[in-house]
């Protein structure tokens, strides 16, 4: 279809405010982190407000927190995903419209409905403050989703694929890790970026889950700040740089699995 | 049908963690929205009278209206506007669309606490967005946008607003992706214009993509503590508390863990009948294919 070149101009027109929209609070953020902190430093640009905010969020050690976290939320939920997106994406048995149903459910029970009893439950069993009590709600989080994700993707698979294998005498599991899981490795790739930037991100959870704040991952470095009227806007700033920078140069390298799984997440709905 | 237990092997682990920390503590907060509790110590058991004081209880009621209104903000606006930039996006085939997407997509990577360092850096008396009215001619208007009793609430949905346009735009920009183009040459021969181009074809052809839309964005419309916690802390007084910030508070700054789990059930049911209502509506008006 021909367009004219006044409405492709148009076009780039449209999409360079609207990208311009959406850059403009990040920028303001940078730029506020990297100037003077008020009534301490004159004009220029102050990296060492970045060093600053490091040690009074205590950044360090709560990066390390939220490494631990993701690694081991992203990796048992896509486990667990995996194994149950293949009994419903393969499999034929009973009751399994329902179960099915009940994990949907999943994505759309919002984290502020259950975050009261899995404290107070919690606390009583002697969990909280540690990874457990952070980490066994976001995997159940990220299991909803990632069952229905990876039942999507199996159930696409051509079916002489797996009954080939079947036929082959190869058993379940074998079929699973030689057979199935290979052509999905696109798929798996987009879930697993997905389930790192949602436990990345988590605000609630480990507010709430680490009371005594041993178990507080990066974005709760900036509650510290909260409480400080005297804090200076480039720290907090500054703080904020630290929190996103991880997961935007994920992003930035690993766009084309985002993007996709954001726009197709929501489309399989 | 093969009755054999392995299909339940493979789905008891998922099933078990999600169980026992999703479905369990919802069926809890249930329980605990029928007792009063401090948090410690015995309880008493109330019926639904927790339910029933909210009923009239000013702050829960306006943390109910302010969701309302930030759902105007979150899913209405974007929608609407996402739905018009994506026409027009569509009708040209623009190239580099690649590193637009990176940008427009940006705000939905950044964790909430980030966005809301952001936006408080801009409403701040000393701030963006006065330092650009008065750039303008127009200082007089300048003001500590989030400590406005009757600004506050837009100026978190305009935050919600910044969130979600751009996701919902490349979600309907996808969807219009999918229309043959045949049917809009069709019409181009029968002498349509953009507009009724618009309504004839490209509307009807991304029914599923606006309900996804709605979904997505009333959902994080309810869910919007992170940004309220730490942008107005629901103030000032009541202007901007909604009900996901005032489970929180109410269990844990009020000790109030039975009113709080009321209000978690309220919200919760609000998230599953606003999804099936939007679902059922754009289920009917789906056109056959």
């Amino acid at each position: 279809m021909t367009v004219s070149t006044t409405e492709k101009t148009l076009n780039y027109i449209v999409l360079g405010l609207f990208a311009l929209f959406a850059i403009t609070p990040i920028i303001t953020v940078i730029l506020t982190a990297l100037g003077p902190q008020t009534r301490v430093q004159t004009g220029g640009l102050h990296f060492e407000n970045i060093v600053d905010a490091w040690n009074i969020g205590q950044f360090g050690p709560a990066l390390g927190r939220s490494v631990m976290v993701a690694l081991l939320v992203v990796s048992s939920a896509l486990l667990l995903s995996i194994l149950a997106g293949y009994a419903f994406g393969t499999m034929r048995f009973r009751g399994s419209t329902v179960l099915f149903y009940l994990f949907l459910l999943g994505l759309m029970i919002p984290a502020e409905a259950i975050i009261i009893p899995l404290f107070f439950d919690l606390r009583a069993l002697g969990l909280t403050d540690t990874i457990w009590a952070v980490s066994l709600p976001q995997i159940a989080q990220s299991v909803a989703f990632g069952t229905f994700w990876m039942r999507a993707q199996f159930r696409a698979l051509p079916p002489n694929l797996i009954e080939a294998a079947a036929i082959d005498g190869a058993s379940g599991m074998r079929t699973l890790w030689r057979i199935v899981v290979p052509p999905s490795m696109p798929s798996i790739a987009t879930v697993t970026v997905l389930m790192f930037m949602w436990t990345w991100n988590e605000f609630l959870i480990p507010l709430v889950m680490s009371p005594g704040a041993t178990w507080r991952t990066a974005p709760l470095g900036l509650a510290v700040f909260k409480g400080q009227y005297t804090a200076d806007s480039a720290l907090i700033a500054s703080a904020g740089v630290i929190i996103a920078a991880p997961i935007v140069v994920v992003f930035l390298l690993l766009q084309r699995y985002f993007i996709n799984g954001m726009l197709e997440g929501a489309a399989k709905e | 049908m093969r009755h054999s237990a392995t299909p339940y092997l493979y789905l008891l682990p998922a099933f078990v963690v999600y169980a026992a920390f999703m479905l369990y503590p919802l069926v809890r907060a249930g329980q605990f929205s029928l007792f009063d509790w401090p948090g410690f110590g015995p309880s008493t058991f109330v019926g639904f009278g927790n339910y029933i004081d909210l009923l009239s209880d000013d702050r829960f009621l306006a943390s109910i209206s302010h969701a309302l209104i930030l759902i105007l903000f979150y899913s209405i606006l974007p929608l609407v506007i996402g739905l018009v930039l994506a026409a027009v996006l569509r009708r040209g085939s623009v190239r580099g669309l690649g590193f637009f997407r990176v940008m427009i997509f940006m705000p939905q990577v950044i964790a909430l606490v980030v966005v809301a360092v952001a936006w408080r850096q801009i409403y701040s008396p000393n701030g963006t967005l006065n330092d650009l009215l008065g750039a303008i001619g127009l200082g007089g208007l300048a003001r500590g946008w989030l400590g406005d009793p009757i600004l506050a609430l837009p100026a978190v949905g305009v935050i919600g607003f910044w969130l979600e346009t751009g996701l919902v735009m490349l979600l309907l920009l996808a969807g219009m992706g999918r229309i043959s183009n045949q049917l809009f040459e069709a019409a181009r021969l029968d002498g349509a214009g953009p507009v009724r181009e618009f309504f004839a074809i490209t509307l009807p052809s991304v029914r599923g993509e606006i309900t996804t839309a709605l979904v997505l964005t009333i959902i994080a419309a309810l869910k919007t503590f992170d940004l309220v916690y730490l942008t107005t802390s629901g103030g000032p007084g009541t202007s901007t508390t909604v009900p996901s910030y005032e489970v929180y508070n109410r269990a844990f700054n009020l000790k109030e863990v039975g009113s709080a789990s009321a209000v978690a059930i309220v919200l919760t049911i609000m998230v599953f009948l606003i999804n099936i209502a939007v679902s059922r509506i754009g289920e009917e008006r789906r056109t056959p294919r």
